[in-house]
């Protein structure tokens, strides 16, 4: 296990080096990008100085680790202010989207996949593989304009994007807006938080609820078949404790791979979710970041990110040594 | 189980139908806490309401001189006020902060008088000093609120009035509390249209001595509209300014500037009714609103130019009879059709129509291939030649869609067996290699901030813009004197008559095609009355009411 954790030191430093020399090798002068089109050249050159550019790699390099080793991720070019806490309202959001993507694939997936496995061939089975082979191969962008131009627009139905309603803001606490109503106590404004998240979770839970599905269904099909479920069925076991309690244990190791790698997966969904939504989340962040040509927010966007990655599949890790002890580090 | 599992599907099903069934009356109480009263043309005024205006970008930063994007100055232009403001709908100057102002005889020096009972925001009253730290702050580098070191810049003020030793205003003199006194090195004809750019809105020392680097985040100033709150990506609220001078104004409670930068999402949402207004409507879209009960389309005058321009300094666009085929070569009308949905007029000059010193009696090249091939035969190119068409990555108001239009003059170039290859490159490293000269043709625009001629052709086209500025490379020394002396000249008509000889000689060199002045377009729901959105993209919404039919 501590091997395991060890591990992580190599990977988050290498993370530094790449994200670093990305950013130093794509083309383009951020000062003009900064200042805009109509900008005139002096004005460029001063900032180009100011901002350090015209220093070598490794020395740039240097005082970007210096930075970050004393918890300083930089000041953002655009707005002036300190990255570390510009990030969070961006990194809640996302946090409260992905959370509620990743509950609802969860949910729906294994239960579906279970009912399939336990109903084999029936109609319901059909259906389902259907629907999961339909949301494995949707293109989550499509996916969130289909929801947007039907349950938006023409149902009217739930709002087109955004986070809150404009006209009643939410005041943030925490910035994960469903908590900070009911710790305002404004239940009106936890349905509102709520309505705003159903379309962009379902657009971006999608397809790792279909992938969930079809790999509880295949896991729970082979365990089904094994001796010691056949054991239990024979002791006279209510199907219900036979797939919930005996088969689900054993078949859920595939399943939580799939969920840890998904679960990572959705952080990048969640960039193209986030714009079509207008979900001020951590995708936008570092989207507008590239756009704006804000090296200190790309580098320190892409690097939270991936370490978020990093420790995602760690939680994992050890969760499979939790459930089965066979496993270890 | 059985049970168990039904119930998870009946209360996902449920709690989906819930959610929707709760949105129902959330729409009617959005407007609902306002009084009304008939205005007596049928239609209720309602005093109060809060507008939604939804644009496709965040603002960079509150701080009106340390910005230059279009989205920044559209909030700023609520929260600050300037010495001049400009009509409603156009560049013509009326009173803003200042009531009175005049340049003496030389054009060396303005005497403005400034209105009386004005407060900031905060609390302090507007005066003579608050000017001079303001314009202060913006000029001298070193100045205490200047905040250089912490990444701002002045971008527009050093292109309008001169960086440094080039800074056109050598001192700014208190006179007495509500006069102040602006003294130049030399005169400057746009000098007041310059005054009135919204970039110069004039902030509260109170609150630069306050707040410091972060003013940017917490802008006080003396307009219809306080600053609330900001939630980057999100959305700006402003609430209505109760101590504004002007009596009655404003109508509304509020301002929010929502981002929503998907153009579909942000047609969706006015359609649902989530927001009020929208900018940067498709013109592929324009027909859907129009179809629709309840909204309407706002047009703003063009103030813009978008072009191909040549590099003049290379092969063989250094021959202007090229030059000039290619102006008889593409055909204008077509392109707006195609590319911009009807929304621009066609352009024969570098400035826009309704500009002081636009000269209409220039003749725009007609449309003729055949007149192309004759050109192109006289310089020696018969049969054609092969080049790069630098196309923009990105749209821009004046290009919606670059590539569809260069995709058009590709076509129409190939009947002359020209070979135009596109090439795209990103936006930062574009703009980066035209200012070099890499390229052979390129596709650019240019907007205007304060509606003065110099701002387009003294940029562009002015041998003081190579490199930088001017990207076409032009340079013609008789062109050069005549754009400087319609600078240095503070009479109206006379710096028309300079600018009407230099488009002349322009026009005769070719150094671009002028393509189109386009038309931005905004929709809106038709509750709202009072708005006139203004050519420079910032309007006041202080005359701005919702109305209720």
């Amino acid at each position: 296990m501590l091997r395991r954790i060890a591990l992580l030191i190599p990977v988050l430093i290498g993370m530094t080096v790449v994200t670093f020399s990305i950013i130093w090798l794509i083309p383009g002068n951020p000062a003009q990008t900064i200042l805009g089109e109509q900008a005139s050249p002096q004005a460029i050159a001063e900032l180009e100085d100011q901002l350090g550019l015209n220093n070598p790699f490794w020395v740039q390099y240097g005082s970007y680790i210096g930075d970050l080793l004393t918890g300083d991720l930089g000041v953002s070019m655009r707005t002036n202010n300190e990255i570390i806490t510009e990030i969070w309202p961006y990194l809640a959001a996302t946090m409260e989207l992905t959370f509620f993507a990743m509950l609802f694939a969860i949910i729906i997936g294994v239960n579906a996949g279970i009912v399939s496995a336990w109903k084999q061939n029936s109609f319901f089975d059909y259906a389902c593989m259907l629907i999961a082979l339909v949301g494995v191969s949707m293109p989550v962008f499509w996916l969130a304009l289909m929801e947007q131009w039907i349950f938006a627009q023409e149902l009217g139905w739930l709002p087109t994007v955004g986070r809150s309603d404009p006209r009643a803001p939410i005041e943030p606490i925490t910035h994960f807006y469903i908590i900070d109503t009911l710790l305002r106590g404004n239940f009106d404004q936890t349905i509102t938080a709520i309505r705003h998240l159903v379309l962009p979770v379902i657009a971006l839970g999608t397809i790792p609820m279909a992938i969930i599905a079809r790999m509880t269904r295949s896991s729970m099909l082979e365990v089904l078949r094994s001796d010691y479920i056949r054991t239990v069925q024979a002791k006279g076991s209510s199907q219900g404790i036979v797939v919930y309690k005996h088969a689900l244990k054993n078949a859920f190791i595939p399943v939580l791979t799939v969920v840890g790698l998904q679960a990572g997966a959705l952080l990048g969904g969640a960039i193209l979710t986030e714009t079509i939504f207008s979900w001020p989340g951590v995708g936008r962040y570092i989207y507008e970041g590239i756009s704006y040509r804000d090296y200190p927010v790309i580098q320190s966007g892409i690097l939270i990110v991936a370490t978020i990655f990093v420790f995602i599949n760690l939680i994992v890790d050890l969760l499979y040594a939790s459930i089965d002890p066979r496993i270890k580090y | 189980m059985k049970k168990v599992k039904m119930n998870l599907i009946s209360v996902s099903c449920l709690s989906l139908l819930l959610l929707a069934a709760c949105g129902g009356d959330e729409d009617t109480a959005s407007d609902g806490n306002t009084d009304t009263n008939d205005n007596g043309n049928g239609t209720e005024q309602t005093d109060g309401g809060v507008l939604i205006f939804a644009r496709g970008g965040d603002s960079q930063g509150l701080d009106p001189g340390a910005v230059t994007d279009g989205e920044s100055s559209r909030v700023t232009k609520q929260i600050y006020e300037t010495l001049i403001e400009f009509e409603q709908d156009s560049f013509e100057l009326k009173e803003g902060l200042a009531t009175n102002w005049e340049p003496s005889e030389d054009g060396l020096s303005y005497v403005f008088t400034l209105r009386e009972g004005v407060t900031f925001h905060d609390g302090t009253p507007f005066n003579a000093e608050a000017v001079k730290v303001n314009f202060e702050r913006w000029a001298d580098p070193d100045h205490e609120f200047a905040f250089r070191d912490e990444g701002y810049t002045y971008s527009v003020y050093g292109t309008l009035f001169g960086v440094g030793e080039e800074d056109v205003i050598e001192e700014i003199n208190v006179v007495s509390d509500y006069e102040v006194e602006f003294v130049l090195n030399e005169p400057l004809g746009a000098f007041l249209q310059n005054v009135a750019a919204s970039y110069f809105g004039i902030i509260s020392p109170a609150a630069l001595e306050e707040y410091g680097t972060d003013i940017d985040e917490n802008p006080v100033g003396t307009g219809p509209f306080k600053f609330e709150s900001w939630q980057r990506d999100s959305s700006i609220v402003l609430k209505k300014n109760e101590d504004y001078w002007e009596e009655g104004l404003p109508y509304l409670d509020g301002v929010t500037f929502s981002v929503i930068g998907d153009n579909s999402a942000r047609l969706s949402s006015l359609m649902s009714g989530d927001i009020d207004l929208m900018d940067g409507l498709s013109p592929d879209d324009i027909a859907q609103v129009e179809g629709a009960d309840g909204f309407e389309i706002f047009e703003r005058v063009p103030n813009n130019i978008g072009y191909l321009g040549f590099n003049t300094e290379v092969e063989p666009f250094d021959d202007p009879l090229v030059r000039k085929a290619f102006n008889h070569a593409i055909d204008k009308e077509g392109v707006i059709a195609a590319v911009y949905g009807g929304q621009a007029t066609p352009a024969k000059n570098a400035i826009p129509e309704d500009y002081l010193g636009h000269n209409d009696d220039i003749e725009d090249y007609e449309y003729d291939l055949d007149l192309a091939k004759e050109l192109l035969a006289e310089a020696g190119l018969e049969d054609g030649f092969e080049f790069d068409l630098w196309t923009m990555p990105v749209a821009r108001p004046y290009m919606p869609n670059p590539m569809r239009a260069a995709e058009l003059i590709q076509a129409e170039l190939s009947e002359l067996n020209i070979t135009a290859n596109i090439v795209e490159k990103e936006w930062a490293v574009y703009l980066e290699e035209i200012e070099l000269g890499y390229h052979d043709v390129f596709m650019l625009g240019w907007s205007g901030v304060n509606g003065d001629a110099d701002y387009f052709l003294g940029t562009i086209l002015h041998t003081d813009g190579i490199p930088g500025s001017n990207q076409t490379f032009y340079s013609n020394e008789e062109v050069d004197a005549l754009l400087d002396q319609a600078k240095r000249t503070v009479d109206p008509d006379e710096r028309a008559n300079f600018y009407e000889e230099a488009q002349v000689l322009i026009h005769e060199d070719a150094p671009m095609v002028p393509l189109v002045h386009s038309i931005p377009v905004l929709a809106g729901s038709d509750i709202i009355s009072g708005y006139v959105p203004h050519p420079s993209t910032s309007e006041s919404l202080k005359h701005v009411s919702l109305t209720n039919q």
